[in-house]
């Protein structure tokens, strides 16, 4: 299954090949065109027999982890964040290092070793390191090196009532859903862009977008969902299973009002089952392609993930499927003439 | 069967305090070839005997491993499907978050702990450490789903997958205390090629970390002439000061003090040195957190012994421990085993 082969790769911000190659491997045989970037990018073109207006999605390839800071005399081996991480969920947990994805796990001092007034404290990620299971640093330098990236260990898993759960949903299944959409026979030329880095800084979009000159951007996410107990409804960004959230603003973006209702109005007329994203925490890739050269119009469709920048980020079977199918719509809706000939 | 292929099936089975029987039927199965007899208790330990070589009037040696692990216990599911719950045994509940389990409730669900995203969490909160009942359990099941599946009181195992790390080092959940059970499934090995005068013990206990109870049962029932206790200790990490950790791979750590029959420990340390067996010593004065404290204060007292292996990051799900220091316990415990005869034994026990 695709959404698994993607989730179980490795691609933290700055290491994306493994992605990469993925998503080559799946799409080469279905689109007219596919490039490499100088910073990375991977870029699709798909032609159709119409070029307006042109569209451009996007879903980010990267995913939030760690790197190896330096190698004690222990063998242990010290880490820094890459991407946003609570580093509360860091501990008691299995790692892949490097390429060579080398086991391994941090841990934490005994609880039976602990005063009372430790356990109130959140461990922050310098006191935290990984262990191998070497026994000194000549034996760790032989196969780890500072610089090199680490990402979570956690198996793609299907549970409970259609949920999934995975590492890196943010933002492979955009991923996903855009190489669903790139594999279909289209009358409209479509531009498929897999950016890098995005959780450190929305990197790779900026680029991406200068190159093609979009008239309107698609951003494809997976989004913060926090409809768990206790949070009181009106904090609740997205909830689960609810079907795509349509981002009305972020810290990047205002999105086009018009697009907005726009794809409300798709939903609506097929009988979709959509939600706005309540909140403007956070940003994504449309904050560059929006303001890229003269600009273009962006919309964000988001898969809501549950605890997500996570080794255990959930997510629901059906809102991928209405997020694709919403997708769908509107890009046929495109292709009658729809909203860009309207504006 | 391989050492690490019992251990990783023993960590990736389920048996909390007080719910081994998945566990147990592990162990009873894994000991049956080895061992001339299997019985259980009413309380679920699991004892397995190796008969000695000299007939009825035979020494009794008690070794003891716990086979429980610390878990979870469902204690409400909320109206929206998610599942609270509290702790058995010792748990750092900053350990819990973004972890893997499995519910047992009427069939083995699949969940993941949560809580309340960092977002909407102030600065100052996420500098704090998330309390257990901030924490809930999501199998993704709404409470109407729920309510044929899960009830309060069911119980939570920790979900994960045991992992090899770099050479002898293995990693994963339960390691306390089912690498001593292995240690003792490796002794049994040992003890096929030496001669022992003494019927071998070997008791997979329940309980241990609610209060060391599987071994109160089973040592009044065997009335054992020697106990020896094999649990973990603290692996030596850079949080913990030097003295108080045992180094991983350098061999079981002899625990010293008034827990322990000093003339017996003194006759563990000779045979480790005469067979050039790798060891160290664990300090510990007073009554140990261990069986070995059960074990002594058993009927009119017994002589008891505690060995420790080496692990670190002890009561999390990535404990992690060298196997050779299962080795080297198994040989040395087997090689004790061997040299204590009717001659000898009263003398080490005399004061």
């Amino acid at each position: 299954m695709l959404l698994k082969k993607l989730t179980e790769a490795h691609g933290v911000s700055g290491n994306e090949k493994e992605v990469r190659n993925i998503i080559i491997e799946e799409l080469k045989d279905y689109v007219d065109d596919i490039q490499i970037d100088r910073i990375g990018n991977v870029i699709v073109y798909k032609k159709g027999e119409i070029d307006t207006p042109r569209l451009m999605l996007a879903a980010h390839m990267d995913e939030v982890g760690l790197m190896i800071t330096k190698i004690e005399d222990s063998g242990l081996l010290r880490f820094t964040c890459v991407g946003g991480i609570d580093q509360r969920i860091l501990v008691s947990k299995p790692v892949l290092v490097g390429n060579k994805k080398i086991n391994g796990v941090i841990g934490a001092k005994p609880f039976h070793l602990q005063k009372k007034s430790e356990w109130k404290k959140a461990l922050d990620y310098k006191e935290l390191y990984i262990d191998i299971g070497v026994s000194s640093k000549e034996e760790a330098e032989k196969l780890v090196k500072p610089g090199e990236y680490v990402s979570f260990s956690s198996n793609y898993t299907e549970f409970g009532d259609n949920l999934i759960k995975a590492k890196s949903l943010d933002d492979r299944v955009g991923c996903s859903i855009l190489i669903d959409i790139l594999k279909t026979k289209r009358k409209l030329s479509i531009y498929g862009v897999f950016t890098v880095m995005e959780e450190i800084g929305l990197v790779g979009a900026g680029p991406a977008a200068y190159r093609i000159e979009p008239d309107i951007g698609i951003v494809l996410e997976g989004t913060i969902c926090s409809d768990v107990s206790g949070t009181e409804k009106h904090l609740q960004a997205t909830e689960l299973g609810k079907g795509p959230a349509i981002s009305v603003m972020d810290r990047t973006t205002i999105f086009n009002q018009k697009l907005r209702s726009h794809l409300i109005e798709i939903a609506n007329k097929n009988n979709i089952p959509y939600q706005l994203r309540k909140t403007t925490f956070g940003g994504n890739d449309s904050g560059k392609i929006h303001l890229s050269k003269a600009g273009s119009i962006t919309a964000t469709l988001s898969v809501p993930c549950r605890y997500i920048h996570s080794p255990i980020s959930v997510m629901n079977k059906n809102d991928y499927t209405n997020t694709e199918k919403l997708l769908n719509l509107f890009i046929e809706d495109l292709e009658k003439g729809g909203f860009y000939s309207e504006l | 069967m391989q050492a690490i292929e019992l251990l990783k099936l023993l960590c990736e089975s389920s048996g909390v305090s007080g719910y081994e029987e998945n566990v147990s039927n592990l162990i009873a199965n894994a000991f049956k070839d080895l061992t001339d007899e299997v019985t259980r208790d009413k309380l679920g330990n699991v004892i397995a005997v190796k008969k000695g070589d000299c007939g009825s009037s035979n020494i009794k040696i008690m070794l003891a491993a716990h086979m429980d692990e610390i878990g979870l216990m469902v204690t409400d599911i909320d109206e929206n499907g998610f599942i609270k719950f509290s702790t058995i045994g010792g748990i750092d509940p900053r350990t819990l978050l973004a972890q893997e389990v499995i519910v047992h409730g009427r069939k083995d669900l699949f969940g993941v702990i949560g809580a309340k995203p960092p977002h909407l969490q102030d600065e100052s909160e996420r500098e704090n450490a998330i309390k257990v009942e901030d924490l809930a359990i999501d199998v993704g099941f709404s409470k109407a789903q729920l309510e044929e599946l899960v009830e309060i009181g069911n119980i939570v195992t920790i979900k994960r997958d045991f992992i090899k790390l770099q050479g002898n080092y293995v990693s994963g959940k339960a390691l306390d205390d089912r690498a001593g059970v292995v240690t003792m499934f490796e002794c049994a090995k040992e003890l096929k090629y030496l001669k022992h005068y003494s019927d071998v013990y070997f008791v997979s206990t329940v309980q241990e970390e609610v209060g060391v109870r599987g071994a109160i049962t089973s040592t009044y029932k065997i009335n054992p002439d020697i106990g020896i206790a094999i649990d973990v200790g603290f692996g030596a990490t850079p949080e913990i000061p030097k003295e108080y950790a045992l180094d991983m791979g350098k061999g079981p750590g002899i625990t010293i003090g008034g827990n322990i029959h000093p003339k017996l420990r003194e006759k563990l340390t000779e045979i480790a040195k005469e067979y050039n067996i790798p060891h160290q010593f664990e300090i510990d004065p007073g009554p140990t957190g261990t069986d070995a404290r059960a074990i002594q204060i058993t009927r009119c007292g017994i002589p008891t012994l505690l060995i420790s292996l080496p692990l670190r990051y002890m009561h999390t799900s990535i404990e992690t421990i060298n196997l050779e220091d299962i080795k080297s316990s198994a040989k040395l415990l087997a090689r004790f085993i061997s040299s204590i005869t009717q001659d000898n034994l009263e003398g080490l026990l005399c004061y």
